[in-house]
Order: structure tokens, then sequence, then C-alpha cells
């Protein structure tokens, strides 16, 4: 569904993607993993258009994205850190980013927005939201428009551990509907029993990818943690 | 796109400046016109204030209202919609609502007291101004990340502009006095908003006492009609490609 091809991205001199490709595909639900400044973000940055690669290009639906903004309409991104309108109020902003993707995704899946209690505050300005608060709001975002594909950038740091129950809970459901979820998180053990695949990046080269039962296979781990410090300390070493 | 710029006009309303700025411009204008007994006379003292203030307050909050606009910038952008939209949208909001802003300050005054062919000659200007320097703020924030750094440029330009621009004009006028460089202003002048539309009023009101080097050059040089044709393509100019210079730079900018 979305094939990165050669991606390469360099911000002055530190090449943040090195030659990056990937293929991902529909109902897998894939862990974007590595050290600080690997270059995880600015992949997530560039499959959204956000950041446009040096060279390479990425593919959505065999659409090239570079000449494409419509397939954004499938796309649902929670950001690392919130960035909302200060002035604007919750209920503001729902109702903006519903008026404007309302063309394209005429159903809206509120259930976050309900069990996150965010009504009770929907008056509140963004600008006075605690980062906790803000993260759950852009979780609701990136669940509301019901996508196909699901981006989500660091979801649960931040969240109290309640919340974070109740967004993993919301991945699962949405993983069962065979969509295809993006996640970049360091802490490991939430990853465990959501995800298929593994990405693993480095200095922005692209170490490998792999599901998660073959990680575990060759790494002789049984949780992913484990895998995951088995193969960073192999590669400290070489 | 309208949906963009609907809630950038919004946005705009709601921190009150731009209302300031109207309510500033509407006072100015009717206490000129008030303490003139001749209208045409007030109109005149009317425009050294366009020239200066309406620049400088379109320049400084546009590129300001840019920098701070970044977070809904990158929300939109992850979006289903195109950039070039985003970056249009966001301008014709700046521009649309400093141009009411404008309009009620100063338009309004200007046709109830002296709605002649001057008087709307002036109103025009003036929203031309308005648009040009809000097409350059939109070129000078979307070229420089650092905030203090774009704000600083746009400052220096209004300077440029307003002030240094004529002071270089009239030193290399003095330096080939003996030479004829008539032509040689005209195209000099051509490369400044302000002075254009300065010529354009004054080649309007036809005072030749009040025309300065440069516009009695343009007249004799173009005739009326001509020089105002040429001025006004020129005046479309000066928003067009700053604004396509920046949309192509929007375009491929890493947010």
């Amino acid at each position: 569904m979305i094939i990165a091809t050669n991606v390469t991205k360099q911000y002055g001199k530190l090449k943040a993607l090195d030659d990056v490709s990937v293929t991902c595909n529909r109902g897998q639900s894939i862990s974007l993993i590595g050290p600080n400044g690997s270059g995880k973000t600015t992949f997530i940055k560039c499959l959204l258009g956000m950041v446009v690669p040096d060279s390479g290009f990425i593919t959505f639906d065999k659409q090239n994205i570079a000449k494409d903004w419509k397939y954004r309409q499938h796309i649902g991104y929670m950001p690392q850190t919130g960035r909302y309108p200060d002035n604007m109020t919750i209920d503001q902003l729902l109702r903006m980013m519903k008026d404007i993707r309302k063309p394209f995704n005429p159903v809206f899946d509120n259930e976050l927005f309900e069990s996150f209690d965010l009504g009770k505050i929907s008056n509140k300005r963004m600008s006075n939201l605690s980062g906790g608060t803000r993260q759950k709001v852009s979780a609701s975002l990136a669940f509301l428009f019901q996508p196909q594909v699901l981006i989500l950038d660091e979801p649960t740091a931040g969240l109290d551990p309640v919340a974070s129950e109740i967004l993993k809970e919301k991945i699962r459901k949405e993983k069962e509907k065979g969509k295809l979820i993006l996640i970049t998180s360091h802490i490991l053990s939430d990853l465990d029993d959501i995800i298929t695949e593994v990405i693993y990046l480095q200095d922005g080269r692209l170490v490998f990818h792999k599901s998660l039962e073959n990680l575990k296979k060759d790494t002789g781990k049984d949780r992913l943690s484990g895998a995951i410090a088995s193969v960073m300390s192999k590669i400290q070493t070489r | 796109m309208n949906k963009i710029i609907k809630y950038v006009i919004l946005d705009i309303l709601k921190n009150r400046i731009v209302i300031g700025y109207a309510l500033l411009l509407l006072c100015m204008s009717l206490s000129v016109f008030n303490m003139e007994t001749d209208t045409s006379k007030g109109l005149l003292s009317l425009l050294n204030v366009i020239l200066i203030i309406v620049p400088l307050v379109s320049i400084i909050f546009s590129t300001i209202y840019i920098y701070n606009a970044s977070e809904f910038i990158e929300l939109l952008v992850s979006q289903p919609l195109k950039r070039k939209n985003i970056w249009l949208s966001l301008v014709a909001g700046l521009g649309l609502s400093l141009s009411l802003a404008f309009i009620g300050g100063c338009v309004l005054p200007i046709l109830i007291y002296n709605g002649n062919g001057t008087g709307i000659m002036i109103a025009s200007m003036g929203i031309i101004l308005t648009v040009i320097f809000v097409a350059i703020a939109a070129l000078s924030a979307v070229y420089t990340r650092d905030k203090a750094k774009g704000i600083g440029v746009s400052i220096l330009l209004w300077l440029f502009f307003t002030l240094l621009y004529d002071g270089l004009v009239m030193f290399l006028l003095f330096q080939f006095m003996d030479y004829p460089v008539e032509k040689g202003l005209v195209a000099v002048s051509m490369l400044n908003p302000v002075d254009l539309s300065r010529i354009m009023i004054l080649l309007k009101l036809d005072i030749s006492a009040l025309m300065g080097v440069t516009s009695a050059v343009f007249k004799s040089f173009f005739g009326q009609s001509w020089g105002m044709i040429l001025s006004i393509s020129v005046m479309l100019l000066w928003v067009i490609v700053p604004l396509s210079l920046s949309v192509k730079k929007f375009k491929i900018k890493n947010l």
C-alpha cells in the first residue's frame, strides 16, 4: 500500500534518511524502532508529505505522493508533539477539522473523544491544555475520520496509564479491522501485543524490516524488548 | 480553499489588532478632513500617511501572523489539502482582512469627503499597496526559518522601500546630472511600489509643483494614460512575482 523507494533526506550535513526502501501493506501493524535521531519522525513526515525527500520517492496505492495530495484523506496522523492554533478551543478545532475533511470522510468516529471525556473540557483553549490532554486531542483527531492508515508517532508518551490503555485498546480494535498501522515508540512493552512487523532504523539507514515472529526467532528472545536489546547491542559491538 | 480563508479571517478578527488598525486609520482620515477646509489639501496630507503607514502595518502584521500560524500550517499540511491552496488561502485571508480595515478606515471617509477621481485613485492605491506588502511579507516569512530574522528582514524591506530608496535615487540623480538619465530614472522608479503609487496619485492630481523629479519625467515620458497603464501592470507584477516565488518555496518547505 505504501512503498518507499531509496528515500534520502539531508538536513545540512546530517543525513536524516539514507537510501531507505520499505514496503508497508494493508493489515500489517508496523513499529518503527531506532535510537533517538535515527530518522523515524523524518520518515513519517516524508510519508505525510510534510517533508519532501531529496531523492527517492514514495507511492501510496501506486500513486506517487509528490504529485498527489488527496491520498492524505486515507491517513490519520498523531504527531509526536501536537501543535495546534493557540486561541482555538478543542471544540472549534474539532469542528474545523471535520469541516475540512467532510468532503472526503463524511462519517466520524467519536469513540476516543468520548472515552477520553474531552467533551467536558471542550471549551478550553488549546494553549491552556496540558501535554497529556493535547496528546488525547491528537489521538482523537487521528482516529476521527476512520482512515485506512494510522500513523502514530509516540502515541503513549505523556499519557496517563488509564488513557494509555484506552488508546492501546483502540489501536488493537482498528488493527482487527485490517488497517495499516505505523507506530513509533520507545516503550517497547506497549508494542508487544499490537505489532506484527518491525522496521529498525539507525543513523537514517534501514537496518532490517522483519516480521515480529522472525525477529524473535532470530534473536532467541520471546519478548520484543529483549529482542531489540540484543539487536542494539549487536549493532554497537560491530 | 474558501474554508481556510474563512478560518484565517476569523482568527485575524479575534486578535483585534486589525480592528485597531482600522480605527487608527479612521481617526487619521477624519481629523485630516475636518482640519482642512479644502478637502483636496486634506487628501494630500492623507496621501503621505497612507504611503508610510499602510505598507508598515501590512508587512509587519503579515510577517508576524504567518510565523505565529506555523502550528496551523503544520496541522493543515498533514490533511488532504493542496499545499499551494493552504499558502494562497493564508495570504488571501491576510490581504482581505487588511484591505477591509483600510476600506473601513480610509476609503469610506475619502469617498464621503472627496469622492472624485483623485480620492478613488488614492483609495485604490492604498488597497494595492496593502496587497503588495502582504505578498512581500509572505516571501520573507517563507524564506527565513528564524522568526526574529524574518521580522527583521521585513522591517528592513519596509525601510528600504519607503525611505532609503528615494535617498538612493536622489543620490544617483545628482551624481549623473550632466547625462540624460531620465529613462533610467523611470526604470528605477518601477522597482519601488511605494514610489510608483506616489507617482500615479500625483499624475492624477496634476500638481506639477508637487510632482518631484520622477513623476515629472514620468509624465513627459509616457503621457498620462500610458503612464497609468504601465504603472498598474507593474504594480500587479509586484503582487504576482513575490507571491509565486513564495508559493514555489512553500511547496518544498520542510515542516
